[in-house]
């Protein structure tokens, strides 16, 4: 400790070296950055000049036209994806939330709670044609044939562990504390979750949620061979039903110049809804 | 004085899974008395006040040995209606903690979670413990605000009418001042002085003169073991051992 150490801090090469270096850091992140604009307005762009055309009022009020014939609309398909997405949402959302209150509130850290988590993973990380697959062994081929019902259960099956790990990493944000007050004042751990906990992640669930739903909207893998697909208006549940993302692969698969014109209107609205419903969310729960 | 025993921990020690926090630890609450727990961080001191509402069950790495009486009933005890054991033994924990609800309902929830449903019997209970706490002349025009936006000092104020809601026996209070500055600390002190008239309170506090100031009795911990307890004066002035004398002349280590 006697020795008196020489300490050169700022010399002009390390000064500008780092200055460089820098420099040159921001430049590389800034285009990371930019680089991912690019295919987003991209998408935006190309969905807009290409769809713009065959939007107007038949678009959202009539059926698909048989092939050969021009003009027709996806209305049947905007109200299938709809029912399905809700059927989807109103199995997932429950489901969801209370596996993940049960996972962090009744048995954190038990080994079922962590297998519940690795589970989730691994379905959020497998293909979404495996689950339209497994949904069609689960359902399509018990009913006979195919239904909005399946491709409900396909969407449930898909959005079930996304709602799971999003509310998890919302109920981590609730402070402790808060439940030991509640439980400090004999509450149980279920009067805990359901006045305090809950209420104080409301707001992140409901984005977490919505951000589930939006996603699981925009699937058509696992709707192929499940929903299916209907030219016709049908609302019962037990049936084929046509919805967006089906549709715009039907529409874009043809080999008619008209069709494809509605494959990408049909795209362009697809996005627009889903984009509506991201960024109400957002703006809705950032206000609380 | 008559004091009557109103917690007895006999021969408790309490475990983080391999790790030992609370030795032996057997020691007399004694009724309507503030009894004040000392000692140097990381003593136990906490560990062992929240065995005495069994608050350590929620962690789930705790054991505990040995016994808690209350009222002569082992809390501890097989079919002991732990509920019911944070009914009559409230807490106030060092970091206020109100929930983001309004004044109103923080007072109300204990009520509330409770099966109290006349909205009469609420409002009435929520004024008197919100005087109980010394809080209700600041806060009266403002009940429906939300609790977050009240000042620190007002904010464990507002704790501790919270646990005064549901009428414990006993409130224990971990380090309630800690985090506050002088005015708001003093505040607590009288409080606590004015509750003992109707509550048992067992205080954890590292700070030695307010130990002096509030309580009847202390206790002082040292590495998970009760070195000693006695009524304040005498654990202040003529300490039986050695390590208290050490640790509250500040010639400690
Ligand atoms: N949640 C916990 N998990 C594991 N160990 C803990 C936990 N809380 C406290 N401990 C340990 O128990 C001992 C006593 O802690 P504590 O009761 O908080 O002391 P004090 O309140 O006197 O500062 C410490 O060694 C601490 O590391
Ligand atoms: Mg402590």
């Amino acid at each position: 400790m006697s020795t008196p150490i020489k300490l050169e801090l700022g010399g002009a090469a390390s000064g500008s070296l780092r200055r460089m270096q820098n420099r040159m850091f921001l430049c590389l992140t800034g285009a990371a950055a930019l680089t991912l604009l690019v295919p987003l307005f991209g998408i935006l762009g190309y969905l807009v000049t290409r769809g713009i055309g065959a939007i107007n009022l038949d678009f959202f009020i009539s059926l698909p036209k048989p092939v050969g014939e021009t003009g027709g609309g996806v209305a049947n398909a905007i109200v299938g994806s709809l029912m399905v997405i809700v059927m989807a949402g109103a199995a997932a959302i429950p489901c969801g939330v209370l596996a993940s209150v049960y996972i962090c509130e009744f048995a954190p850290g038990s080994r079922f709670s962590s297998i519940i988590r690795f589970v989730c993973d691994m379905l959020n990380s497998t293909p979404s044609i495996i689950l339209g697959i497994f949904a069609y062994g689960m359902v399509v081929l018990r009913m006979g044939h195919f239904s909005a019902l399946a491709g409900a259960f396909a969407l449930f099956v898909m959005m079930t562990p996304v709602v799971v790990r999003a509310t998890e990493e919302i109920l981590r944000t609730v402070p402790n504390s808060i439940r030991e007050a509640s439980v400090g004042l004999g509450g149980t751990r279920w009067q805990t979750v359901w006045h305090v906990v809950l209420p104080a992640a409301r707001s992140g669930i409901v984005t977490g949620v919505f951000l589930a739903l939006a996603r699981v909207g925009g699937e058509t893998a696992p709707l192929l061979f499940t929903a299916f697909g209907n030219q016709f208006w049908n609302l019962d549940p037990r049936q084929p039903i046509n919805t967006l993302p089906v549709q715009i692969y039907k529409f874009a698969t043809s080999p008619y110049a008209d069709w494809h014109r509605q494959a990408w209107a049909a795209a362009l609205l697809l996005v627009i809804m889903i984009a509506v419903i991201s960024s109400t969310v957002r703006a809705l729960t950032a206000r609380r | 004085m008559t004091d009557q025993s109103k917690i007895s921990a006999q021969d408790l020690s309490i475990f983080y899974g391999a790790n030992r926090a609370v030795k032996n630890v057997s020691m007399e609450i004694r009724e309507n008395r503030v009894t004040a727990l000392i000692g140097p961080s990381g003593c136990g001191k906490s560990t062992f006040l929240r065995a005495l509402n069994r608050m350590n069950d929620i962690i789930p790495s705790v054991r505990a040995e040995g016994r808690v009486f209350l009222d002569g009933q082992d809390i501890y005890a097989p079919r002991v209606d732990v509920i019911d054991v944070r009914r009559r033994v409230g807490m106030v924990f060092q970091k206020s903690n109100p929930f983001p609800k309004s004044i109103f309902e923080n007072v109300a929830y204990g009520l509330r979670i409770n099966g109290v449903r006349s909205r009469k019997v609420i409002e009435q209970q929520v004024e008197k413990s919100l005087r109980g706490a010394a809080l209700w002349d600041e806060v009266k025009d403002r009940l429906q605000t939300s609790a977050l936006a009240m000042s620190g000092g007002q904010q464990q104020r507002l704790c501790i009418a919270r646990a005064l809601a549901i009428e414990p026996e006993v409130l224990l209070m971990d380090e309630p001042a800690s985090a506050l500055d002088p005015i708001a600390t003093q505040k607590i002190e009288e409080l606590i002085h004015d509750l003992k008239r109707d509550y048992t309170i067992v205080i954890v506090t590292h700070n030695m003169q307010q130990a002096a100031r509030v309580s009847d009795f202390t206790g002082f911990f040292l590495m998970g073991e009760l070195i000693e307890v006695d009524e304040t004066g005498t654990i202040f002035t003529k300490p039986t051992r050695k390590q208290t004398e050490d640790y509250i002349t500040g010639r400690f280590g």
